[in-house]
């Protein structure tokens, strides 16, 4: 048994054990005293409980402390708490967005739910441990499920969250092989002893095969093609918040692992140039696959949610460019990118959250929006268009960022061909946004239509994104700021 | 001054277009513009010292030297009668069309501009905007012809602009490998460079594309076709027949008198100084290439049953001496001193060719508008008899007309055609022996026309007609006077013209 | 102060979407385009020669090298001047549109902000910023306001116009996506990773470098120029634009592409021009490779537009083969040629404007049609003969004629052309006479079409005051210009000749 300070475990874990005291704070509040009342005052208070709590935390880590656990159980470093703000901002919005759905009468769960899935994120990013990964992973995953399934009374949503735990239980068990090869490889589950132990210009067969695993295990979670079939379904079947929530932090969270994981604990293995073995090669055609798959896929889509599972497989190629790159201003780019698709996506998930009361779901009911909710519309466009890539927004600085860094690494231009693909790729990408928007702002609806009414706290959360998202754009130092280049 | 000359047209043409709403005002308008034009262009025959070689009245500035663009005008004796001639005609086309109802303000307004074409075009030395000049004055003729012009309008006026556009891009491709070889485009530059022997050694060295040899040739045939398009020289004349049918008579007028002496001032100008050995290289083509638009055209016109086509070709059969003319006084560039006289003689007859038949072929136009005016647009050769007895002054004006195009000593065509033929009958005795054949036809079909038209049994249909009002006549006496004066007293024009020949003679250019 | 053509046009955006009335949302856009106009006049007034005035030059992501840099030299200023001209006009002639009038300025001065951005912009990231700015706004012009082709009708009409606009959308974007993949390129290996032009002109890139990225940049930015054969969204999008867009479309957002390849590709990657010392079909460079395809461009576009039946079509083909001109003169390598390319981008925007102008406001929007074949029998000459004026006079100006704006450029691209490859001189030529050829056509099958008597005239609305006020400023643009070159000639030359382009090593002024 390897001695170690409670104490300091409780000071690095503040924030986490706040989040989840308010977690469980909300749901006896839900199931005792508030069980008569209104599912709107529920929501309320719950919502309450929870930002109150999350803004706690976020208080706590501007002072936490840094430090580290014995055997990488923590490693607690600026960066990580510039992501754990960053995936409790991406809680917050959430709730609030939750606010005004009408899917469920288990308002405390749901709430709940939520916010022990952000722990569970946050332990994720902050430890470099592989088993502490796997738990905190699995933890994350079954929240996810639930939150998936959440709508009793839709069947496509059960559909979708079976679909995703199947999957999910599928890679868990291929990451989780991956993971015991690694040990056996190197004789120790942290990752800077992992990497150390493997020196040497000889690359072992199991390791590669442990490699490919944990390939495969982190790919299923981000997305990434050809591991991202739970993606359509799951986006598409499960409630509009849930999958907001899906589609934002557990991006982020799963993407800050991976990168961990490779760079910290495969780097040596990791092979300077293309051609030797090494999970370069790998996640270079996992990326390069996503790319294709995910752009192209989404071009036939005709449902709006379709469209942006599909599209978040190809941006999840493009995020794991910035992997593949591995220098630190490509993992700097991988942050700012993540975080930023975050907001969109989340943004975009809470328009759709905000018409799902009229029925809108596919890409035809949207016509003539422009005239219908005019503030919803130009939120959605600068969404999209962030997701497009056009400047100034946020999407447009993250996609420079990660191509410009993937060939700025040594030696450079090697990626040339990930990035011309890319950009190939990302310049299809805007066909689809425009039709969507199209749709909104050329296609003239039904005459009668009547004008949408949306709630106030999921339109100034919308307008906060949508602020966000041009803020990062016309001024990433703010952001870059925080992830800073190590 | 002679921007302003050349402005003014433009100005004209500008007010007429705002302010000439009723058909009064707007011909009022140009009159005024055209008179004052008439007047300024006067004083500059006034003021031009006959005896002072090379160019007065030069203005130069500088516009874009690294493309060897300069503004550059002046007036030397050709000039001036140029000048005179377009202005005195813009006059007589005005006055004819004083009384046509269907003329309005843009028909003036267009006039005008063309006149402003007129000028500048015979007093640019730079060829960029000589160039902006001459495309300057197709566009109004065009739109003259297209929208006021007779029933096959749209053909003739496509066929008048796409034949004088390739010529015009023929001119212009020959000047842009001048300057590419010698950096300039100023005539008087490049015309120097030519006496000197230089512009051949430039065009060898700097176009490598062709042969030194046949670099001088090409630009040559090229510049010519550009003229000869213009003037016209036969065959490229097939265009002119339709287009001075179709157009309006009023316009006519001006396509005859003015428009057509272009093409021989783009001769005098420009192609025999800047051209002179090629022109002595090709003297036997050029030379019947003269005679058979002094012949062929002849023919023709004593053919036709439209009295407009047949005055037509006679233009060309008159433009044809001066052609002739030409090409005779470049044989003897720079050689045999003792011929002198006989070049001078060529080319002063040329000059005075061009005036006089811009007077009496405009005057003859005019005769034959005044005529569809009575007619009702009525203008064939058998159409008519007996005039002579139904309206006996416009048939006496007219037959005078006829007789000065025909070449009656103690009118105004003969001193040109008798110099012409002076001039070349010892240079060119061959080709001029053909070219009276020329004189020849010339007399029959115009007597024919007279015999049909004036004489013969009075045709009962005109029997109404009325002769020329009292405005007509006034309105034509100047034009009359004109022809006898200068039937009887050529020295007006060859007094002035004198130190321009002299100097061509003399130095071979300008 | 020049930033504040950008602002102010933000500004003026959002003023204008949200503006009570579209009255006022009319008002507040010419307004705001008059003083962005206003300031770039005022900065011409007090401008050195050969000066860089630097606007604004502050840090914006420090972290990454770039900065906010703003600057404008003698090239910078002309187009800056081109745009405010354009926006004016295109907001003149779009004065009658009343179909959710507010978003409509809005959508057009952001686009504009977009343009003058680029212009103003010194930082490589900036410039590709406001680059990408000005993609969104043309799709949505033409996609909610364009216009349909003449046989579709409703729901047809709706789709072909998405169609277009996405067109145009996706080839601009695919351009730029080519761009920033070189751009991110030429950010990992710059010094500092600094991307502001003087540091980037100082860098000294490796050839092998160079070579591989510079056809990438300049082909991503001659797609937006219209070069052949990337040139196949324009026709489509500018026909089917509302007039504005097409306006601005033709006349400055293809200038934006063509200002790409010579301030990106050309002055930041001159390496890229060098021989590569090896052939390929004959190409032995970049260099001969763009100039061939330029000059393909040239005789390509001025032949389908001869043949095309849709008039907005023939005048969208005719910017194609313009814009030849302008790629053709980059390729040139010379002081000249580059001056004459610089010019031809100015020029050939105001005359784009004006073509699209009468094409689109002028014809369509009052005969709802814009085949040759239906609109020659309504005699338009005498129905809006305005609008014929203004389209003999744009035609004079679109061919080259002197006197206006395109010769003077023209002239100088063939010249410098013609000094470092000849062989693709006449074949431009060619082009200019397949130009007159189609000019010609359009002229006479719209406006002077023939009609049996007895069809009426159509009864259209008169033309109005902004329109001409419209006309008026482009006109007397070209004419400007036209007549005195030197006034753009001096800022562009001086600025050909500042270290910036010292990569080029360019040939003197002959």
């Amino acid at each position: 048994m390897i001695p170690f300070s409670y104490a300091a475990l409780l000071s690095l874990t503040l924030p986490e054990i706040t989040v989840a005291v308010a977690g469980f704070l909300l749901l006896t509040l839900d199931l005792t005293v508030l069980r008569k009342s209104a599912v709107q005052v529920r929501f309320g208070a719950g919502a309450l409980i929870a930002c109150a709590g999350c803004l706690g935390a976020i208080l706590l880590l501007h002072h936490a402390p840094l430090g580290t656990l014995p055997e990488s159980m923590l490693v607690v470093t600026p960066l990580t708490h510039t992501v754990q703000i960053a995936l409790l901002a991406l809680a917050i919005l959430t709730v609030l967005f939750s606010t005004a759905s009408r899917i469920t009468g288990h308002v405390g769960e749901y709430l709940a739910l939520i916010l022990f899935a952000t722990v569970a994120m946050m332990f994720l990013v902050a430890t470099q441990n592989l088993l502490l990964i796997f738990v905190a992973l699995e933890f994350l995953s079954l929240s996810l499920y639930v939150l998936t399934g959440f709508d009793k009374r839709s069947r496509p949503s059960a559909e979708a969250a079976l679909k995703y735990f199947l999957f999910g239980g599928m890679s868990a068990g291929f990451l989780l092989f991956g993971m015991s090869l690694l040990y056996g490889l190197s004789g120790s589950i942290e990752l800077p002893r992992i990497a150390a132990a493997f020196g040497g210009p000889t690359l072992d067969p199991l390791l590669l095969i442990a490699i490919v695993m944990v390939a495969i295990g982190f790919g299923f979670k981000v997305a990434a093609a050809p591991f991202h079939l739970w993606a359509p379904d799951a986006y598409q079947g499960a409630p509009t918040v849930s999958a907001g929530f899906i589609a934002s932090s557990s991006k982020v969270a799963s993407f800050f692992i991976f990168a961990q994981v490779v760079t910290v604990g495969m780097t040596v293995a990791g092979a300077q140039r293309v051609g030797t073995p090494g999970w370069v090669p790998v996640l270079a055609i996992l990326a390069a696959v996503s790319m294709v798959v995910g752009n192209l896929a989404a071009i036939a889509q005709t449902s709006v949610r379709r469209l942006l599972a599909y599209s978040a497989i190809g941006h999840a190629g493009y995020m794991l460019v910035g992997i593949v790159a591995h220098t630190s201003w490509s993992l700097t780019a991988l942050i700012y990118y993540v975080i930023t698709y975050a907001l969109a996506a989340l943004g975009a998930f809470g328009v759709l959250g905000a018409l799902e009361a009229e029925g809108i779901d596919k890409l035809s009911d949207l016509a003539g929006l422009y005239r219908r909710a005019p503030g919803l519309s130009f939120c959605l466009l600068i969404f999209l268009l962030s997701l497009a890539g056009i400047p100034p927004l946020a999407g447009f600085f993250g996609k420079f960022y990660i191509f410009a860094s993937a060939l700025a690494a040594e030696p450079q231009l090697r990626l040339v061909w990930l990035v011309l693909l890319a950009v190939a790729m990302s310049a299809v990408s805007l066909y689809y946004y425009l039709r969507v928007l199209k749709q909104v702002y050329v296609a003239d609806g039904p005459k009668d239509a009547p004008a949408i009414r949306v709630g106030l706290v999921p339109r100034v959360t919308l307008w906060v994104v949508a602020g966000l998202v041009v803020l990062l754009g016309c001024a990433p130092g703010l952001l870059l700021r925080w992830i800073g280049v190590q | 001054m002679i921007t302003l000359l050349t402005l003014l047209p433009i100005l004209g043409g500008l007010l007429v277009l705002v302010f000439g709403s009723t058909r009064e005002m707007a011909r009022l308008i140009a009159a005024l513009f055209g008179f004052t034009g008439l007047i300024l262009s006067l004083l500059f025959w006034y003021a031009l010292d006959p005896n002072l070689p090379g160019m007065q009245f030069t203005q130069y500035h500088v516009w874009a030297p690294s493309l060897g663009i300069e503004y550059h005008v002046g007036a030397d004796g050709l000039g001036v009668l140029m000048l005179v001639l377009s202005a005195l005609l813009v006059v007589f086309s005005l006055m004819a069309s004083w009384a046509n109802e269907k003329l309005g303000r843009t028909y003036f307004a267009l006039v005008l501009f063309l006149e402003a074409g007129l000028f500048g075009t015979f007093t640019a030395l730079n060829f960029v905007h000589w160039f902006l000049y001459w495309e300057l004055s197709l566009i109004p003729a065009f739109f003259l012809v297209r929208i006021w012009g007779g029933p096959k309008r749209a053909r003739a006026a496509n066929q008048f602009f796409l034949y004088t556009m390739v010529g015009s891009v023929a001119l212009l491709l020959a000047f842009l490998a001048l300057f590419l070889a010698t950096g300039t485009f100023d005539f008087l530059e490049l015309a120097r460079q030519a006496h000197s022997g230089r512009l051949a050694l430039e065009l060898a060295n700097n176009l490598p594309w062709f042969r030194g040899e046949a670099v001088g040739p090409l630009l040559f045939w090229a510049a010519f076709l550009g003229f000869a398009v213009k003037t016209p020289v036969v065959p490229f004349h097939t265009w002119l027949p339709a287009t001075y049918a179709e157009a309006p008579s009023e316009t006519t007028m001006l396509l005859t008198g003015a428009m057509s002496k272009m093409g021989v001032y783009g001769f005098l100008r420009i192609l025999l100084p800047i051209f002179p050995q090629e022109m002595q290289h090709f003297m036997k083509p050029l030379l019947w290439l003269a005679v058979a638009t002094i012949v062929l055209p002849a023919f023709a016109a004593w053919v036709q049953k439209d009295l407009k086509r047949t005055f037509a070709y006679s233009s060309i059969n008159h433009l044809g001496y001066c052609v002739l003319g030409v090409c005779v006084a470049a044989q003897l560039t720079g050689t045999a001193p003792h011929l002198a006289a006989e070049r001078a003689a060529a080319l002063t007859g040329v000059l005075l060719q061009i005036f006089s038949h811009g007077l009496t072929a405009a005057t003859l136009f005019w005769f034959i508008a005044l005529l569809e005016r009575r007619t009702g647009g009525l203008r064939g050769v058998e159409d008519f008899g007996g005039l002579r007895r139904l309206v006996p002054v416009f048939c006496g004006l007219m037959g005078i007309a006829i007789f000065a195009s025909l070449g009656l000593p103690g009118l105004n065509g003969f001193p040109g055609e008798f110099l012409i033929f002076k001039g070349s009958f010892p240079l060119a005795a061959v080709a001029s022996s053909v070219s009276v054949l020329g004189l020849l036809l010339t007399a029959i079909f115009l007597l024919t026309v007279i015999q049909k038209v004036f004489s013969g049994p009075v045709n009962p249909r005109w029997e109404a007609m009325p002769d020329l009002t009292t405005t007509e006549r006034v309105a034509l006496f100047p034009a009359i006077a004109l022809m006898f004066v200068l039937g009887f007293y050529p020295q007006l024009i060859t007094g002035m013209v004198h130190g321009t020949v002299m100097q061509w003679i003399a130095g071979g250019g300008l | 102060m020049l930033a504040w053509t950008i602002y102010l046009s933000f500004l003026g955006a959002l003023a204008c979407r949200l503006s009570p009335t579209k009255a006022m949302a009319r008002v507040l856009a010419l307004v705001t385009a008059l003083a962005g106009f206003a300031l770039s006049l005022i900065t011409l007034a007090r401008w050195t020669p050969g000066e860089l005035l630097t606007v604004t030059q502050v840090a914006w992501i420090p972290q990454l090298g770039l900065s906010y840099h703003l600057a404008a030299d003698g090239i910078s200023l002309t187009l800056l001047l081109l745009t405010g001209i354009a926006a004016m006009a295109g907001i003149l002639f779009s004065w009658n549109i009343e179909h959710r009038t507010q978003e409509f300025f809005a959508f057009y001065l952001v686009l504009i902000a977009g343009v003058y951005g680029v212009f103003l912009s010194f930082d490589l990231f900036l410039l590709f910023v406001f680059y990408e700015i000005a993609i969104i706004p043309k799709y949505f012009l033409i996609a909610i306001w364009g216009s349909k082709p003449h046989d579709a009708h409703g729901e047809n009409a709706g789709a072909l116009r998405e169609y277009a606009a996405m067109k145009l959308a996706l080839y601009s974007f695919a351009g730029s996506a080519l761009v920033l993949a070189g751009m991110a390129a030429v950010w990992a290996l710059a010094p500092n990773h600094n991307l502001s032009f003087e540091a980037l002109t100082q860098a000294s890139f490796p050839a092998h470098f160079q070579m591989w990225v510079f056809p990438l940049v300049f082909l991503g930015f001659a797609v937006l120029a219209g070069m052949w054969p990337f040139h196949t969204w324009a026709p489509t999008g500018h026909a089917a634009a509302p007039t504005a867009a097409s306006m601005l479309l033709a006349g400055v957002v293809m200038k934006l592409g063509a200002y790409g390849c010579l301030r990106v590709a050309m002055m930041l990657l001159p390496g890229g021009l060098a021989p590569w010392g090896f052939h390929v079909l004959g190409f032995g460079s970049w260099r001969g490779v763009f100039a061939v395809l330029a000059v393909i461009g040239i005789v390509y576009g001025a032949s389908v537009a001869l043949v095309q039946r849709d008039f907005k079509y023939v005048i969208g083909y005719s910017s194609v083969s313009h814009m030849g001109f302008v790629l053709l003169g980059l390729m040139t390598l010379s002081l000249i040629g580059l001056d004459g390319a610089v010019l031809q981008m100015f020029s050939h925007g105001v005359i784009a404007g004006l073509l699209f102008a009468v094409a689109g406001r002028m014809v369509y929007d009052r005969t709802h049609t814009r085949d040759l074949g239906e609109l020659s029998p309504m005699r338009l000459v005498e129905v809006i003969p305005f609008a014929a004026l203004v389209f003999v006079l744009a035609g004079m100006a679109s061919i080259g004629l002197p006197g206006f704006s395109g010769f003077i450029a023209e002239f100088q691209v063939l010249v410098g052309a013609w000094r470092s490859l000849p062989e693709l001189v006449p074949v431009a030529g060619v082009g200019i006479l397949v130009g007159i050829a189609f000019t010609w056509r359009a002229l006479t099958k719209v406006f002077y079409g023939d009609a049996p008597d007895d069809v009426p005239k159509p009864a259209l609305p008169p033309i109005t005051l902004p329109e001409k006020l419209g006309s008026l400023l482009l006109l007397a643009m070209t004419l400007i210009v036209g007549l005195y070159p030197r006034i753009l000639m001096d800022l562009i030359q001086p600025a050909l000749q500042s270290p910036l382009f010292n990569g080029l090593r360019l040939g003197g002024p002959r």
